[in-house]
């Protein structure tokens, strides 16, 4: 199968799931509602009180000192909940028996899946455009350049596409919709186990030292850096090879999930 | 590549010998031997369980057999991509995009076929006419009724006009009229010479259908055949009389006189192997009439593939040896 028809399928199979997206819209509705849920929670009925617990660093009172604490982490939730949607989307495809059409016919085995998985980054990152600008209104006032921010939306385009390659196999495996839809949850907490709400150092020990070395905190921590100008230092290196790592990850146990011999 | 796809590519059957697939301990096909000819249909007969579903699956290239040999159109099914170009498959679960509409599903294989977009639009349009769905081109798959999602289905399987087709239990949960409808459509096929393996729990089916027929039970085909050639496997046509009481029964049975008359004394019914012509059934009434034996009821059984079925599939090993013998017998 050469790669030009690789290509092309794996157009076709992009266009079939962006046109799901638009016909299907709950699932999508509460992608973007969950973070901006989140947020709203966050900063509204946390914020005074967790706002006076994290070091000041500019103007202005707690709330509005924490909004700009918080949203970069609700910015990785909301990439999170986006590319988890890819197990539930993957999983509908194998319970409807279409994947096994697929299956049969000389297509390009992987375009079925990376069909899924750029669909889904494209999704994600229309939602996050939308949790960014309630964010803003809600008082988020970055003061990153441009370049940062093409910086943060690779960064986080990188984590939807791993995060979405690790759920395309969970769906695969999945066996039912709703074992889809709660197998990669835990996903979603990582976020809160780390920099995301509130600086890891106030965390007793244990706890601490997961959050520190978990994926999300560097990230967390590379995206506050690009967005709020805090210190970086060597979280973007981090980062970045979690990124790539999990992406790879991602891809090989799906691919091996998906030449797996069909069920039933 | 529009020219190739453009005419039918030439057909050529199925061969398989000694498939064999189990999971776990559980011996599914326990080596099965198949000769589909080009250009026909050929229909895989079987109860639930029996493991036509993994034949199917097996050769389309969905799973991998254990053991055994197999060339489906042409080509081993080691080189899977060689046989997926020539075959279409429709599967016991319509495998249609719910969130698509019926035209849509359609240039979506039209696109994974690689035509080009006009040559799609044009097979779309063409599979929708002739497959009587093009009033509902824009509506969604999903609103569709099991009759028409399993008519899409089938257009689906035909986009890239493949040689080969399987029909894995194309009709099971469909009214009889889908029923019918869909027959017509897979005989219009044949018709035009694409080879048809189709695996059904219907007798009428496979009877209706197929050119030849073979019967799977157990992982193994236990009767392999013609409609008329598996039906002269088993006996079974007669004539069923029926009495309102034991005199009127006796007196039949003593003015018919026939030694191979079976008796039922409890049901007060009598069986006089016939072949139901009617010349056998005028001399039988006319006898009765005679004699003023009255019969409440007559009923003339030909023996079917439900006989057939009922009397090679089943449970216990005393049947096997039994179906193997006529199996033997056949070739």
């Amino acid at each position: 199968m050469s790669t030009a028809y690789a290509m092309r399928d794996s157009m076709t199979m992009l266009r079939r799931n962006l046109k799901h997206a638009q016909r299907y819209p709950s699932m999508t509705v509460s992608i973007v509602a969950t973070p901006i849920l989140m947020l709203l929670l966050f900063v509204y009925v946390f914020g005074g009180t967790l706002g006076a617990g994290i070091p000041h660093s500019g103007s202005g009172g707690d709330r509005a000192q924490y909004t700009n604490f918080v949203v970069p982490g609700i910015i990785l939730m909301a990439v999170t909940a986006g590319a988890i949607s890819t197990a539930v989307s993957v999983c509908t495809d194998m319970t409807e028996g279409i994947i096994n059409r697929f299956r049969t016919m000389a297509i390009s085995r992987s375009s079925v899946l990376t069909g899924h998985v750029v669909g889904n980054v494209i999704q994600t990152m229309i939602s996050l455009v939308l949790v960014i600008g309630v964010a803003l209104l809600v008082g988020f006032r970055p003061h990153g350049s441009a370049l940062d921010w093409v910086a943060a939306l690779a960064m986080l385009s990188l984590l939807a596409f791993a995060l979405s390659w690790v759920s395309a196999a969970i769906g695969l495996g999945a066996g039912s919709i709703e074992a889809a839809s709660n197998a990669p949850m835990p996903l979603t907490f990582l976020p809160f186990l780390g920099s995301a709400v509130v600086p890891p150092s106030s965390m007793p020990v244990g706890l601490r030292q997961f959050a520190e070395y978990q994926p999300f905190t560097s990230i967390t921590n590379t995206l506050r850096g690009l967005l709020m100008g805090t210190h970086i230092g060597n979280n973007a290196v981090i980062a970045l090879a979690w990124g790539v790592g999990l992406s790879i990850f991602g891809y090989l146990w799906a691919r091996s999930v998906f030449n797996r011999d069909a069920r039933r | 590549m529009s020219a190739t796809t453009e005419q039918m590519a030439p057909p050529k059957g199925i061969s398989a010998v000694g498939l064999r697939k189990s999971y776990g301990d559980k011996l599914v096909l326990d080596g099965v031997d198949l000769e589909v000819r080009p250009g026909t249909v050929f229909a895989l007969l079987g109860p639930n369980g029996a493991g036509k579903t993994t034949v199917v699956q097996i050769l389309s290239t969905l799973i991998a057999a254990d053991g055994g040999q197999a060339f489906v159109s042409g080509q081993p099914l080691e080189d899977a991509d060689a046989v997926r170009a020539q075959i279409g498959v429709t599967g016991q679960f319509a495998a249609v995009d719910g969130l698509l509409t019926a035209e849509e599903n359609l240039l979506l294989m039209a696109d994974l076929h690689h035509l080009d977009r006009r040559e799609g639009r044009r097979r779309a349009a063409e599979l929708l006419s002739q497959f009587d769905l093009a009033g509902d081109a824009t509506k969604r798959a999903s609103t569709f009724s099991g009759g028409m999602r399993r008519k899409l289905d089938l257009a689906m399987t035909l986009v890239g006009r493949p040689s080969l087709i399987f029909l894995d239990e194309p009709t099971t949960g469909l009214d009889p009229r889908s029923r019918r409808t869909l027959w017509h459509l897979i005989r219009e096929l044949a018709k035009q010479g694409v080879t048809i393996f189709l695996t059904t729990q219907y007798l009428e089916e496979a009877d209706q259908l197929a050119d030849r027929i073979a019967v799977l039970d157990g992982g193994r085909i236990v009767a392999e055949g013609t409609a008329e050639e598996l039906k002269r496997l088993v006996p079974g046509g007669h004539i069923r009389l029926q009495f309102a009481d034991a005199h009127s029964l006796d007196a039949a049975t003593a003015q018919l006189g026939l030694s191979t008359a079976v008796r039922d004394d409890e049901n007060l019914s009598l069986q006089i192997p016939s072949d139901g012509s009617i010349p056998t059934l005028r001399s039988v009434l006319d006898l009765l009439e005679r004699s003023r034996v009255h019969a409440q009821a007559l009923t003339v059984h030909t023996p079917d593939l439900d006989d057939v079925f009922l009397a090679l599939t089943g449970n216990g090993a005393a049947h096997h040896t039994a179906a193997s013998t006529v199996k033997e017998s056949l070739r």
